[in-house]
C-alpha cells in the first residue's frame, strides 16, 4: 500500500514511530497529485515548496526528539477561501484572481504552528456559492469516482482531493452544506462543526451567521483529529464559542448503548433516490444492532428551510461582498467616475451565481421588502432552531440522507439555479440552527457512485457524531480506502 | 418578464453597484422571479410573536481592552491596491449625479 | 408672516480611546497616510470586528452625563452604502436598538431657561478620509483615500427638533462640549474633526405645531459656522416661503468662504441603507451594576458646578463661568480653596494671572501644585512680598514648579520695610530728582507718585510702598 492511501491517523502513527519521514509522506502525496490533478483539477494554487520545507523541518525536529503534535508532518489542503499570508487567495473568483493577503487565517496559523505541510489551495464555487464547484471562475473540478460528474460544492476541490488520495486531510467551509454535500458526493467524511466552534477569522465571508469551517477526511477518526487542531476560542472572532475543546478522537472507541437516534422523516423523503433512502435505513439498522434506539422524528419547519436560507445567506452575502469595489484590492475595472468604477468592477469581476445572490440579498434587504423577506426569514430561522431544540430533548443524534441523489453530471444543473439549490436541501436546516452535522459514506449506489448519510447532534456534541460514525465504520466490511476513489490508481482508469 | 420587474431589477442592481448587460438583466429577471417565488414560501408561516434569529447562540459579547498593536506596514496596506499615489489609494472623480 | 425656526442636530463625537473601535490600530491624529491600518479597518477579506471595551465605557459615560437612558441590550447593525472612504461598503452602527434613548441638556439663552431634548445616542465607526485633487470635491479629476480614520469610534447624538435659532444651536453645542469635556469621553476638537455637526432645519408659521419641509445642512466646521449657516438657511427658507414658494427637501453644503449653503444635487436622495443586524458582533448586553458603577464615578455636571461655585464660594457669575468652562482650572481652584479662604481673591488670581500664564506657557492647570499657589497668596497677604514680585513668583511656579518661599529666601526678594535700609535709597532718589521735590513743594501730587516709583525701581519692586511714602513725606518736609 502506498503512503497516499493511508489515513491521517495511520500516517501519524508511522511518523511518530519514525518508520517513515514527513518528506517521504510529502513525496508520496505530491507524486499522486502530479498523477491525478491534471484529470481532476483540484488545486488553484500549489504550495509545494513551503510544504516541503515544513515537512523537512518536522523531520529535523523529530530527529532531535522534540515533542511534536501527532499530526506534524501530515499533509493537508485548504479551500481557497482561507487567507494565507503572501500566498494568493482567490475564492475562485476573477475578483480576487491575484489577491495576496497580508495575514493568515486563524486555522492556517494553527496548521502551521503544529507543522502540517499545506500542499495547496483547492478549487471551490466562487465565494463558496454553489453546490458543484462549477461556479469557479477558473476551471471545473471533477469527481474522482466519475470524471463526467461534479464533486459537489462548494468545497468540491477539498473533497475530491481527499477522495483521490491527493491529501489525507483537507479543510472546507460550510455555509449551507458546502462540506457535507461534497463529502457525500465524493464518498468521504466531512464535518460541519457547531457554529462558533472554529474561528472564522481569515475565512473570506459568504454569510457570516452561517459560515463555519470544518474538516474533510477519509473517516471519522481523521476528522476528529483535525477538528482538535482547528477548534477553540479565538478573541478575534466575536462569535467564537469559549467552551473548552474536548479530545474528540477519544470518542471513536465508545459504545452506542442507550444512545437515542431520531430518523428525520424529512431527510429520507419520498422524492429522494430510493437507493439512498435504503442505504440510510440500513445504516440506521446497524446503529440499532449496536445498542442505539431508533425512532422516526419530524422537524416540521424543514420545508421552509430552503426558502429562509436563500434569503438570509444572500442578504448577508450582498453586504459581505460590498467591499469588492476595485479601490483597495482585487479586480478593478476602468471607470471615469466612482460609480462606474464600482459598478463595472463588480459587474465584470463577479460570476453569474455571485451576482444572482447579491441581487436576491440586496432585494430582500431593501426598503419595502425587508419585513416580508429578510425579517420573516429570520423569524422562520427561530422556528427551525426550536424544531431542533425540541428534537434534542428526546434524541442524541438525528440521522438522514446527506443528499437526495448521488453526484450529478457536469452541466446538469448549471443553468437552473433552483435545481442546484435543491441539492443542499438536507444540509440547510442544520446550518440555520448552528448545530454540528457530519456526513459519512453510506455505501455505493448501483451506479457505482458513493452515497452519504448525515448525522446531526446538539450544539457542541461533535464527539457523539464521531462515536456513532466510528461504530458504523467498524461494522462495515471494507476499509475506508476501498470506500473511496483511491482504487482508481492508473491513468487509464481516470 | 414584466417591464415593472425589469425596472425593479435595474433598481436593485444600482443599489448593489452591479453593471448588468441587457441580456444579463433579462436572464436575471427570470431567475430572480423564480427564486423569489420559492423564497416567498417563508411568508406562508404565521410568525406573530416570534423573535427573529440574528445569531444562533447568545453568549456574552467579548470586549477587547483598549490596547494598541502595531498596524500593517504601509507597503502591505497598499500592496494589492489597483491604483495608488504616494501613500494613498487613488480613485476617480467622486462627483457623479446618480439618476434614479 | 412670522416664522418659527425648528432645528435638530446630529452630532458626531470622537470617543477618546487609544485604539480604534473594532481593531487595535492607533487613533492618534496626524499620522502619515494609511499607516494606522490593519486587515480589520481596511475591511480586508476574512477580517472580523472586535468591540473596544473603553469605547463602550466612554459612550456610556457620555450618555449618562446627558441624562440619557442606557439600554440594557443594544445591537450593532450594518449600514450599507458605497463610498470609497468606506472600506467594507457598510458602516457598523446601531440602528433600531441604540445604546441610549432620550436625555437632555438644560441651558440659558439670553437669560431664558431652555431644555433641549435628545432623541438617542449610539456608537458607530468613522469612515476614512478623502483628499481631492482639485479645489473641492466638485472640480476634482481624482481623489486620494487615507484609511487612518476608518474605524475610529464615534458617538452619534441626535437631538429632538427643539432648537429655535442658529444662536441657540451654537449655545447648545458649547454646553454639550463642556459636558463631554467634563465627562472625559471626548476631546471635542472640531478642527481635528473629533466633533462634527449636521443639522436639519425647517420653518413653520409661528404658533403652528406641524413641522415644515426641512433641509439638511452639512460641512459646518466650527460652532460659529453652525450659527451662521443655520441663520443663513433660515433666512433663505423664510424668503422662499414669504414669496409663496415651497421648500425642497435637500442636503446643503455650507461654504465657509462664500458664507452660503449650497444644495448638493443627486446625493443618494432617497437613501436605502439596507440596515440589518451585524452578524459578526453579538448584542451588547450591559449589567445594571456596571452601569451604576459608571454612573457613580460620573463627575458633577458643569451647570451644577457653576451654581455651586457661586453658592459655596460666593463667586460672581463671570468668575464661576470661567472656572467651570475649564474643568481642571476649576479643580485647582477648589483644592486651593480648601486651605485658602479668601475665595474671591483666589478666584481672581486663578482666572486672571494664572490662566494667562498657563496659556502663554502651554501648561495645564493640573500641572500646578495648589500648595505653591496657597503659599504665594499667603506671603502676599501677610506683606512678605509685593504684588509685582508675586507675579514673577507665579510665573516661576507655572514654568518650573518653584517654591515661592524658597525663591524669595534664595534671591532675597522679600519686602524691604526697615528704615535703615530704605532711608539711604530714598535720600539718593531725592538727591537725584531735585526738580520733582520742587514740584511737590509747589503742590503737584503727580511728582510724588513719580518719586515712589523711582524708589520701587531702585529696590527691584521690593520696598514696602507704605513705608516708602511715609519716609518720602518725612524727608521732603
Amino acid at each position: 500500500m502506498e503512503l497516499y492511501q493511508k489515513t491521517a491517523a495511520e500516517l501519524s502513527r508511522l511518523l511518530q514511530d519514525k518508520e517513515i519521514t514527513a518528506v517521504e509522506v510529502f513525496n508520496s502525496f505530491t507524486e499522486r497529485i502530479d498523477e491525478v490533478d491534471p484529470h481532476l483539477k483540484v488545486f488553484i494554487t500549489c504550495t509545494l515548496d513551503s510544504a516541503l520545507e515544513t515537512a523537512a523541518a518536522v523531520d529535523r525536529r523529530r530527529m532531535e526528539n522534540e515533542e511534536l503534535h501527532p499530526l506534524a508532518g501530515v499533509p493537508v489542503a485548504i479551500k481557497d477561501n482561507f487567507c494565507t499570508e503572501g500566498i494568493k487567495t482567490t475564492c475562485a473568483s476573477k475578483m480576487l484572481e491575484s489577491y495576496i493577503p497580508p495575514y493568515d487565517a486563524a486555522v492556517v496559523e494553527k496548521l502551521k504552528r503544529i507543522g502540517m505541510p499545506i500542499l495547496g489551495k483547492t478549487n471551490m464555487d466562487e465565494f463558496a456559492m454553489g453546490s458543484s464547484t462549477e461556479n469557479s471562475a477558473f476551471f471545473v473540478t471533477r469527481n474522482p469516482w466519475d470524471l463526467e460528474r461534479v464533486p459537489g460544492g462548494s468545497s468540491g476541490g477539498s473533497a475530491a482531493a481527499v477522495a483521490a488520495g491527493m491529501v489525507p486531510l483537507a479543510l472546507g467551509s460550510d455555509t449551507g452544506g458546502s462540506i457535507r454535500q461534497p463529502a457525500a458526493l465524493c464518498g468521504i467524511t466531512g464535518l460541519r462543526p457547531t457554529y462558533g466552534r472554529v474561528s472564522r477569522y481569515g475565512l473570506i465571508a459568504f454569510a457570516s451567521s452561517l459560515d463555519q469551517i470544518g474538516p474533510l477526511a477519509l473517516n471519522a477518526l481523521d476528522c476528529s483529529l483535525l477538528l482538535e487542531v482547528i477548534a477553540g476560542y479565538d478573541q478575534r472572532d466575536s462569535t467564537s464559542l469559549p467552551h473548552e475543546v474536548p479530545q474528540y478522537s477519544a470518542a471513536a472507541g465508545r459504545e452506542l448503548e442507550g444512545v437515542r437516534i431520531g430518523l428525520i422523516e424529512e431527510n429520507i423523503s419520498a422524492n429522494f433516490d430510493p437507493e439512498i433512502k435504503f442505504a440510510v435505513l440500513k445504516m440506521a439498522a446497524l446503529l440499532e444492532e449496536n445498542g442505539a434506539r431508533i425512532t422516526e422524528v419530524s422537524l416540521p419547519h424543514t420545508d421552509y428551510g430552503l426558502s429562509a436560507y436563500y434569503l438570509i445567506a444572500p442578504s448577508e452575502a450582498a453586504s459581505n461582498l460590498g467591499r469588492y469595489d476595485g479601490v483597495r484590492y482585487g479586480y478593478s475595472a476602468d471607470g471615469d467616475n466612482i460609480i462606474s468604477l464600482f459598478s463595472r468592477t463588480r459587474g465584470q469581476g463577479f460570476g453569474a451565481e455571485v451576482k444572482r445572490r447579491i441581487m436576491i440579498g440586496t432585494y430582500s434587504l431593501s426598503a419595502g421588502y425587508y419585513d416580508a423577506y429578510y425579517l420573516q426569514a429570520m423569524k422562520v430561522r427561530t422556528l427551525i432552531r426550536r424544531d431542533y431544540e425540541k428534537a434534542f430533548q428526546n434524541f442524541d443524534i438525528l440521522v438522514g440522507a446527506t443528499t437526495p441523489t448521488p453526484a450529478f453530471k457536469l452541466g446538469e444543473k448549471a443553468d437552473d439555479p433552483l435545481k442546484m439549490y435543491l441539492s443542499d436541501v438536507c444540509n440547510i436546516t442544520d446550518a440555520l440552527a448552528g448545530v454540528p452535522s457530519l456526513s459519512i459514506p453510506a455505501g455505493l449506489h448501483s451506479s457505482g457512485l458513493p452515497m452519504g448519510m448525515q448525522l446531526t447532534a446538539a450544539p457542541l456534541n461533535e464527539g457523539l457524531l464521531f462515536q456513532a460514525a466510528a461504530v458504523l465504520e467498524k461494522c462495515s466490511d471494507s476499509p475506508p480506502q476501498q470506500r473511496t476513489a483511491l482504487n482508481l490508481t492508473g491513468r487509464g482508469e481516470l | 418578464m414584466s417591464d415593472d420587474f425589469i425596472r425593479e431589477v435595474e433598481h436593485v442592481a444600482r443599489l448593489a453597484r452591479l453593471s448588468l448587460s441587457s441580456e444579463e438583466k433579462e436572464l436575471m429577471a427570470d431567475q430572480l422571479s423564480a427564486i423569489l417565488e420559492t423564497a416567498r414560501k417563508v411568508r406562508e408561516i404565521d410568525t406573530v410573536g416570534i423573535e427573529p434569529t440574528a445569531h444562533v447562540f447568545s453568549i456574552p459579547a467579548f470586549l477587547r481592552e483598549d490596547v494598541i498593536y502595531p498596524s500593517l506596514p504601509v507597503e502591505k496596506v497598499l500592496q494589492n491596491a489597483p491604483k495608488k499615489m504616494k501613500s494613498y489609494f487613488r480613485v476617480p472623480s467622486i462627483t457623479v449625479i446618480e439618476e434614479e | 408672516m412670522e416664522f418659527e425656526t425648528v432645528i435638530g442636530l446630529e452630532i458626531h463625537l470622537e470617543l477618546q480611546t487609544r485604539s480604534k473601535l473594532f481593531c487595535s490600530c492607533s487613533t492618534a491624529f496626524g499620522r502619515e497616510p494609511n499607516t494606522s491600518c490593519c486587515p480589520v479597518c481596511l475591511g480586508l477579506p476574512g477580517s472580523l470586528p472586535v468591540l473596544n471595551r473603553k469605547a463602550v465605557e466612554l459612550a456610556i459615560i457620555a450618555a449618562l452625563s446627558l441624562q440619557s437612558e442606557i439600554q440594557k441590550e443594544s445591537r450593532f447593525d450594518r449600514k450599507n452604502y458605497y463610498y470609497p472612504d468606506l472600506p467594507k461598503a457598510y458602516q457598523i452602527s446601531q440602528y433600531d436598538r441604540p445604546l441610549a434613548l432620550g436625555g437632555f441638556i438644560e441651558m440659558k439663552n439670553e437669560g431664558v431657561k431652555r431644555k433641549i431634548n435628545l432623541e438617542r445616542i449610539h456608537i458607530e465607526e468613522d469612515p476614512g478620509k478623502l483628499m481631492h485633487s482639485g479645489e473641492s470635491i466638485f472640480d476634482s479629476d481624482y481623489s486620494l483615500v487615507d484609511y487612518n480614520r476608518a474605524g475610529i469610534p464615534l458617538l452619534e447624538i441626535v437631538t429632538k427638533p427643539d432648537l429655535r435659532s442658529g444662536r441657540e444651536a451654537r449655545l447648545f453645542l458649547e454646553e454639550l462640549r463642556c459636558i463631554l469635556l467634563y465627562s472625559g469621553s471626548s476631546d471635542c476638537r472640531m478642527e481635528q474633526g473629533s466633533l462634527r455637526c449636521d443639522a436639519n432645519i425647517s420653518l413653520r408659521p409661528a404658533g403652528s405645531k406641524t413641522l415644515g419641509t426641512r433641509t439638511e445642512v452639512k460641512n459646518m466646521n466650527s460652532f460659529r459656522a453652525v450659527e451662521m449657516a443655520l441663520d443663513y438657511e433660515a433666512g433663505r427658507q423664510a424668503a422662499i416661503l414669504s414669496a409663496g414658494g415651497s421648500i425642497i427637501q435637500q442636503t446643503c453644503h455650507w461654504d465657509e468662504g462664500d458664507r452660503k449653503a449650497i444644495p448638493l444635487r443627486g446625493k443618494e436622495g432617497s437613501s436605502d441603507y439596507r440596515y440589518f443586524p451585524e452578524p459578526d458582533l453579538l448584542p451588547l448586553i450591559l449589567k445594571s451594576d456596571y452601569i451604576e458603577t459608571l454612573a457613580a464615578s460620573l463627575p458633577e455636571l458643569p451647570s451644577q458646578r457653576r451654581i455651586r461655585l457661586m453658592e459655596e464660594y460666593g463667586l460672581d457669575p463671570a468668575d464661576a463661568a470661567i472656572l467651570t468652562e475649564n474643568r481642571s482650572l476649576g479643580d485647582l481652584f477648589e483644592v486651593a480653596a480648601g486651605e485658602y479662604k479668601d475665595y474671591r481673591n483666589l478666584a481672581r488670581w486663578v482666572r486672571g494671572d494664572l490662566l494667562y500664564l498657563l496659556k502663554g506657557n502651554d501648561r495645564n492647570p493640573s500641572e500646578v501644585a495648589p500648595s505653591l499657589l496657597i503659599e504665594l497668596l499667603t506671603m502676599l497677604d501677610e506683606g512678605e512680598i509685593n504684588r509685582p514680585v508675586a507675579k514673577d513668583l507665579l510665573a516661576n511656579i507655572v514654568k518650573n514648579g518653584t517654591n515661592p518661599r524658597e525663591l524669595v529666601q534664595q534671591k532675597g526678594l522679600g519686602r524691604i520695610a526697615d528704615r535703615e535700609k530704605l532711608q539711604p535709597v530714598v535720600e539718593k532718589v531725592l538727591a537725584e530728582n531735585k526738580d520733582a521735590v520742587d514740584s511737590i513743594k509747589q503742590g503737584r501730587k503727580k511728582a510724588f507718585a513719580f518719586l515712589v516709583g523711582k524708589v520701587m525701581a531702585a529696590t527691584a519692586g521690593r520696598a514696602d510702598p507704605e513705608k516708602v511714602q511715609k519716609l518720602l513725606r518725612e524727608l521732603i518736609n
